[in-house]
């Protein structure tokens, strides 16, 4: 068991650090500390292109599709690095670290040099389409329906939730396949270009006034037939399989992002003179703590490389850090007092702080609410007996 | 940077986990109960078949010379099965002596620690004062104080050492709570003593290793209470139903387990951050304490509601858990203060 790192990985921080100090204090400087991903989508597109150009976009995967074959000790440091210069939040986050890695785990090799190049280099931006109205928490009850007609796959259906789905390129879909199916069965992952007129999108206005997810509506939309991923009827195991990239190492650099907030807080705090109160103080240190813990659950995640074992880290890190933030977002309204309720300007909009607290009742709920995180803890952690079915 | 233990310290976890499941038993645990407070075979057999005691003492004083996280392991491990030995002294007085004594105090006693015929207790004591060699004051809230040979007191500007067979010794024996780590009061009067060359270093070492000691078994304890109410809930049928099937109780075993996880993380970032001097150590450390004590509580305290009636009895084991689960909370400094010294270093003083 250790902690520290070599000397060759402390090199390869420096160079890290360097180059990415060069960039956020230099051409890039216009979009440093943006954290959410709606803002300045053009320069942000820009900057994906400018990491790949000096490769470090996906430096995870293989040298041949425009990564590193960075160890995993390099990628933790990357990760740290990247949000310790301020670096934006990358808008390709998902063709990067759930549609890339998936086409890489089950894609054929036709597929890996059609797709991987260009999410390594920044050219496509993706997006998912899981989620429906019908399709929440019981994510096998997809409705959106996919059939086969002069070589092509014809789409039919409506996903909810596509975040980024108005600046994406290609949009992965899992759709019913075979009539009459229910459940993980007669579903397919296929892979569908946006720009197309069979594809519209509408903007869901959420609580904090940000519009960062949308409702996408599919009619008769095309997916071409080589671009599903494994076999027809396989879109289940292929999704569970992506659902585990999500717990990567790209969490070490979500954590980067609340380590800013945590520090906002607590300026706010210093600013108010709340951070005399000693209820005040003990909640931060409970942030303080828990932030940090999240450093460690990763680590120890991402240590254990024997994966066939359900780890306890990876299976209660979900609800550990959305329950944290939103423990985050109510004290730092507590910091501010009342100054935290107004804000200046004519748009309903906020600062960093109220954000939080508005944007983090989301956290506990998109990717699996706190209470299926439990269900999936005790049944596949503990091995409790699974949650009855009302539909069998 | 690899978070995950070694194969060694794999085969030290699985050795100490067998050795603490064969010879700590709720029976054996329970006769130490009314007797002093210390499973005499447990010990003998930690001591001799296991050769733990001196886990943390160099090899040079007849030790095993292994590091905090191994120190973690056998204080889970031990704390897994509330197991009446006093480890706690032991690793307590060993950073006292490494860290504040001279060669030759060093080479009396290390040698005794690490075979276990001296047992030690380790406690802080404002108001101990020293004339001509001889130390007068009242200790209290001692573990294990009544059966060790060695005490150990930190005092504000001075630490001693103690053996408690000579004359001006007193203990008191008061009913304790947690009847596997009894507190004794140790009244001394011109009571024979050695002073430590270096207090501070002396003080800091016997509490960090205190700390990691009582963080790792709250780790250990915390983890059993999950894995024993687990199994009680796949038994105990009602409604027709495992219990562990209804969602308002796989719930609250999940939300368990959220905690448990975070103070593993908490307890081996500690340990792993002493072993490599990290500056992060002392940061880790009051995280661990304050976290893993209430982490244990709250497990233990959900062990009995989750359990029902049986859990409030004294037959059943729920109660060994709690009791020393709370006793965990307040014993080196509570969740408070410790969070209060995050605050400081995160925020300054209050202003």
């Amino acid at each position: 068991m250790k902690l520290g790192f070599s000397p060759e990985e402390e090199a390869f921080r420096d160079e890290c650090a360097s180059w990415l100090n060069d960039q956020m204090y230099g051409e890039f400087a216009d979009i440093r500390g943006i954290y959410e991903l709606t803002s300045k989508p053009g320069r942000r597109k820009e900057w994906e292109q400018q990491l790949a150009a000096h490769r470090w976009s996906c430096i995870g995967w293989p040298e041949q599709w425009g990564g590193r074959d960075a160890t995993l000790a390099q990628q933790v440091i990357f990760a740290e690095e990247y949000a310790r210069s301020g670096a934006p939040g990358r808008i390709n986050h998902i063709g990067i670290e759930l549609a890339g890695p998936t086409i890489l785990a089950f894609g054929t090799e036709e597929q890996k040099a059609r797709f991987l190049p260009d999410i390594a280099a920044g050219k496509t931006i993706w997006c998912q389409g899981y989620s429906e109205p019908g399709a929440g928490s019981d994510l096998a009850n997809v409705r959106t329906k996919a059939r086969q007609k002069d070589g092509a796959w014809v789409v039919e259906g409506q996903k909810i939730w596509t975040s980024l789905a108005h600046i994406s390129d290609w949009i992965f879909v899992l759709a019913r396949t075979e009539e009459g199916t229910k459940g993980p069965r007669g579903l397919t992952f296929l892979m569908m270009p946006m720009d197309q007129e069979g594809i519209e999108i509408r903007p869901i206005v959420q609580m904090n006034g940000d519009a960062e997810f949308n409702e996408t509506f599919f009619t008769d939309a095309t997916c071409p037939s080589d671009s599903i991923i494994g076999a027809p009827g396989e879109g289940w195991k292929i999704a569970m399989g992506l659902l585990a990239f999500e717990r990567g190492v790209s969490t070490l650099g979500q954590q980067m992002g609340f380590r800013n907030e945590l520090d906002c807080v607590i300026e706010a705090a210093k600013a108010t003179g709340r951070a005399a109160d000693p209820l005040i103080r003990q909640r931060i240190a409970k942030a303080e703590i828990g932030l940090r813990l999240m450093r460690y659950s990763a680590l120890r995640m991402l240590s254990n490389t024997d994966h066939s074992a359900i780890e306890g880290a990876a299976l209660t890190y979900k609800i550990q850090w959305a329950t944290w933030r939103r423990d985050l977002g109510e004290l730092a309204m507590d910091v501010q007092g009342l100054d935290g309720q107004v804000t200046e300007g004519e748009e309903y909009n906020w600062d960093v702080l109220t954000n939080l607290f508005l944007f983090s009742r989301a956290d506990t709920i998109y990717g699996g609410t706190n209470q299926i995180q439990r269900n999936i803890i005790a049944e596949r952690g503990l091995g409790l007996p699974r949650e009855p079915r009302g539909d069998k | 940077m690899d978070f995950a233990f070694t194969d060694e310290q794999k085969m030290i976890a699985d050795t100490a986990r067998e050795f603490f499941r064969k010879h700590a038993t709720s029976a054996s645990t329970r006769k130490a109960m009314v007797d002093d407070g210390v499973d005499r075979p447990l010990w003998t057999s930690f001591c001799t078949e296991l050769g733990l005691a001196g886990a943390v003492i160099p090899e040079e004083f007849g030790g095993a010379g292994l590091g905090m996280v191994e120190l973690a392991i056998i204080a889970e491990t031990a704390g897994s099965r509330v197991s009446a030995i006093p480890l706690l002294g032991q690793a307590m007085a060993t950073g006292a002596l490494m860290g504040g004594a001279n060669d030759d105090q060093k080479q009396k006693w290390l040698g005794g620690i690490a075979s276990g015929d001296t047992i030690c207790a380790v406690a802080s004591s404002e108001d101990a004062s020293e004339t001509d060699g001889k130390l007068t004051g009242t200790v209290t809230h001692v573990p294990h104080g009544a059966v060790a040979d060695l005490l150990v007191v930190l005092g504000e500007s001075r630490c001693w050492l103690v053996p408690l067979d000579g004359s001006g010794v007193t203990i008191e024996r008061p009913v304790t709570m947690d009847q596997t780590r009894p507190l004794s009061t140790i009244v001394l009067d011109r009571a024979h003593c050695k002073p430590l060359g270096e207090t501070h270093s002396a003080k800091d070492a016997a509490m960090r290793a205190g700390l990691i000691v009582l963080s790792a078994e709250a780790l250990g304890g915390a983890q059993e209470t999950l894995d024993r109410t687990v199994a009680y809930s796949q038994e105990r049928v009602q409604f027709g139903r495992p219990i562990g099937s209804f969602q308002a109780y796989k719930h609250r075993l999940a939300d368990m387990l959220v905690e448990i996880e975070q103070a593993r993380s908490a307890v081996y970032w500690a340990a792993c951050a002493l072993d490599e001097s990290d500056p992060t150590a002392d940061f880790a450390l009051y995280a661990a304490k304050s976290l893993c004590a209430d982490t244990y509580f709250r497990c233990a305290g959900d062990m009995i509601q989750l359990h029902g009636g049986i859990g409030f009895t004294w037959e059943h084991d729920a109660h060994l858990f709690f009791k020393r689960a709370r006793a965990v909370q307040s014993l080196l400094g509570t969740g408070e203060e410790y969070r209060e010294r995050i605050a400081q270093i995160v925020l300054g003083d209050a202003a």
